[in-house]
């Protein structure tokens, strides 16, 4: 079963590390990563860029509006995601403890069940044809 | 990354908001600051036992406020004679929780801590300094060394800076719009100034990290105030260039020019975040400097050789940034582009009416030699070129015109043959 586990943190906080506590941190994270990715339990990752270079596309009743920024204001921003491949919820939450441990200080890690998902963005059926 | 380091970069991150705010509270900065130390020392006491507040800035900015307020009662007892302006608005201390601190003050207070360090009577150097220490919270020994001044002297130039600003009128109401304009343009040229600091001094890592420092403080402001197209174009152009650093200076710290640079070396994530930026300021048609230089910058990051680089666009830009903001040098630069565009001839004829504004300038002289040699008329671009070597600021400007001069003596000792 796929789970996602989606990171929040205060930006301006991940954004005040030296280059030396960013990379080391990214570097603690890789092993946390890598182990999975051996143990085949670990899709899609990705580490998105700051909040101010987000753009929202907001349905109307109208024409859609592009407003500058996040969808929403929040004490800590969605700043990137895992997707992994587990039985059981105690797995998942096992590794988003050790994606803590790697990254200790503020933020949450918020985990969801996957419903569906394309590793190749459709399915390779349709893809194919 | 220890305690010690998570609660620093909290500290570091909150800085900005809670000495604006605690500034805001007192009308003294000396007085903000003392109150923000304070409360510093209380997070590193109750931070590692209790973790981290929710709300960093809030918590620094209450415990700060209260610890403020109890040093302004002293003093008053000791001077028996109260402050009333000073104390004031200070009546709610006693309720001030969390989530009463009114937020929609916060990016105001951002703005004017970053724009009291702007006052005009402050020289640039000065405005740096000041910024970074107040607003960024570096030390005066790691200032002084970014500066290349002895700790007493920086410290000695920070406290006449504070007592200039002191005697000034900073506004603590909020501003309208039209003077919040007016200081985000000095605010974004300090921030540009503090980029180029470091940028300029890439090759010193005591002045380097003022580049990212310089980007911090203005995604912070753009994270303040979003839809402000000026301050997306100036988080761009900074990007944009620092994207570069890798790649500007070869084993021996000489500077490589932007045509010789070797593009794998370009950060991708970084030119990816000042592309967005680039193409989200578009969106709102308010054209700024900015904008236009970030727009530049950007053309250069998207060609993937130099041969690809679109050259009529940028001399576009350059005419519609010499519009907005003239000046010798932008036309100087908008005369690179229409060398690729045009040919040498129009270029030499755009930069000839400057000879006499430019007479100091490396490279004017430098661009113009190597125009002159374009066109074949050595013996005048061996003239441009001996003065831009008397004018050189670096060894590595005076490399570069060197292996001109070279060129052109090896060519015409062939032609005498």
């Amino acid at each position: 079963m796929q789970y996602a586990i989606l990171c929040y943190n205060q930006e301006d906080v991940v954004g005040a590390w030296t280059k030396e506590e960013d990379d080391a941190v990214m570097a603690r994270l890789m092993v946390v990563q890598t182990n999975l990715a051996k143990q085949g339990k670990l899709g899609p990752t990705a580490r998105l860029l700051p909040t101010t270079s987000a753009t929202t596309l907001r349905k109307t009743a109208g024409e859609p509006m592009v407003i500058d920024g996040p969808f929403a204001e929040t004490k800590e921003q969605f700043l990137g995601f895992y997707v992994v491949n587990c039985d059981t919820l105690e797995e998942v939450i096992q590794i988003a403890k050790d994606l803590a441990i790697a990254n200790p200080g503020v933020g949450s890690y918020e985990i969801r069940p996957v419903g569906v998902f394309f590793p190749h963005g459709a399915p390779q059926e349709a893809i194919d044809a | 990354m220890t305690d010690l380091d998570w609660i620093e970069a909290a500290i570091t991150a909150a800085r900005p908001q809670a000495v604006g705010a605690l500034l805001r509270y007192f009308r003294d900065l000396d007085a903000a600051e003392e109150a923000f130390q304070e409360a510093c020392l209380r997070a590193l006491k109750s931070w590692p036992r209790n973790g981290p507040p929710r709300d960093a800035a809030a918590w620094l900015i209450l415990v700060g406020r209260n610890s403020g307020v109890d040093a302004v009662r002293k003093q008053a007892r000791l001077t028996a004679l109260p402050d009333e302006a000073a104390i004031s608005d200070l009546d709610d201390v006693e309720d001030g929780v969390v989530e009463t601190l009114d937020a929609d003050h916060y990016r105001d207070d951002v703005l004017r801590l970053l724009f009291i360090c702007c006052h005009p009577d402050l020289p640039a150097t000065q405005q740096i300094a000041l910024a970074l220490r107040i607003v960024s919270g570096l030390t005066v020994k790691q200032i002084a060394r970014a500066f290349l001044v002895s700790e007493a002297a920086m410290e000695q130039r920070i406290t006449r800076a504070k007592a200039r600003i002191g005697a000034g009128d900073a506004s603590f109401e909020t501003p309208g719009p039209i003077e919040r304009a007016e200081r985000f343009e000095a605010v974004a040229a300090m921030l540009y100034l503090v980029f180029n600091e470091g940028y300029s001094g890439a090759a010193d890592p005591a002045r380097a990290g003022l580049a990212d420092e310089a980007i911090r403080l203005s995604r912070l402001l753009l994270r303040l105030f979003k839809t402000e197209p000026e301050i997306m174009g100036l988080t761009a152009l900074l990007l944009l260039q620092h994207a570069r650093s890798a790649a500007r200076f070869d084993a021996e710290g000489q500077v490589i020019l932007l045509e010789d640079q070797d593009r794998s070396r370009w950060s991708r994530t970084m030119i990816a975040e000042g592309l967005a930026l680039v193409d989200k300021a578009v969106r709102h048609q308010r054209p700024g400097v900015y904008q236009i230089q970030a727009a530049i910058a950007a053309l250069h990051a998207r060609a993937a050789t130099p041969a690809d680089t679109d050259w009529p666009q940028i001399d576009r830009l350059y005419a519609a940034l010499e519009h907005m903001q003239p000046s010798p040098v932008v036309t100087l630069n908008r005369a690179v582009a229409v060398s690729k565009v045009a040919g040498p001839e129009k270029a030499l004829a755009l930069i000839e009416p400057l000879a006499d504004r430019l007479a100091n300038y490396f490279h004017f002289h430098g661009l113009r030699g190597g125009l002159l040699l374009q066109l074949n008329r050595q013996a005048e671009a061996r003239t441009a070129f001996d003065r831009a070597i008397a004018l050189a600021g670096t060894p590595a400007e005076a490399a570069h015109i060197r292996t001109h001069l070279d060129r052109i003596l090896k060519e015409t000792g062939l032609a005498a043959e």
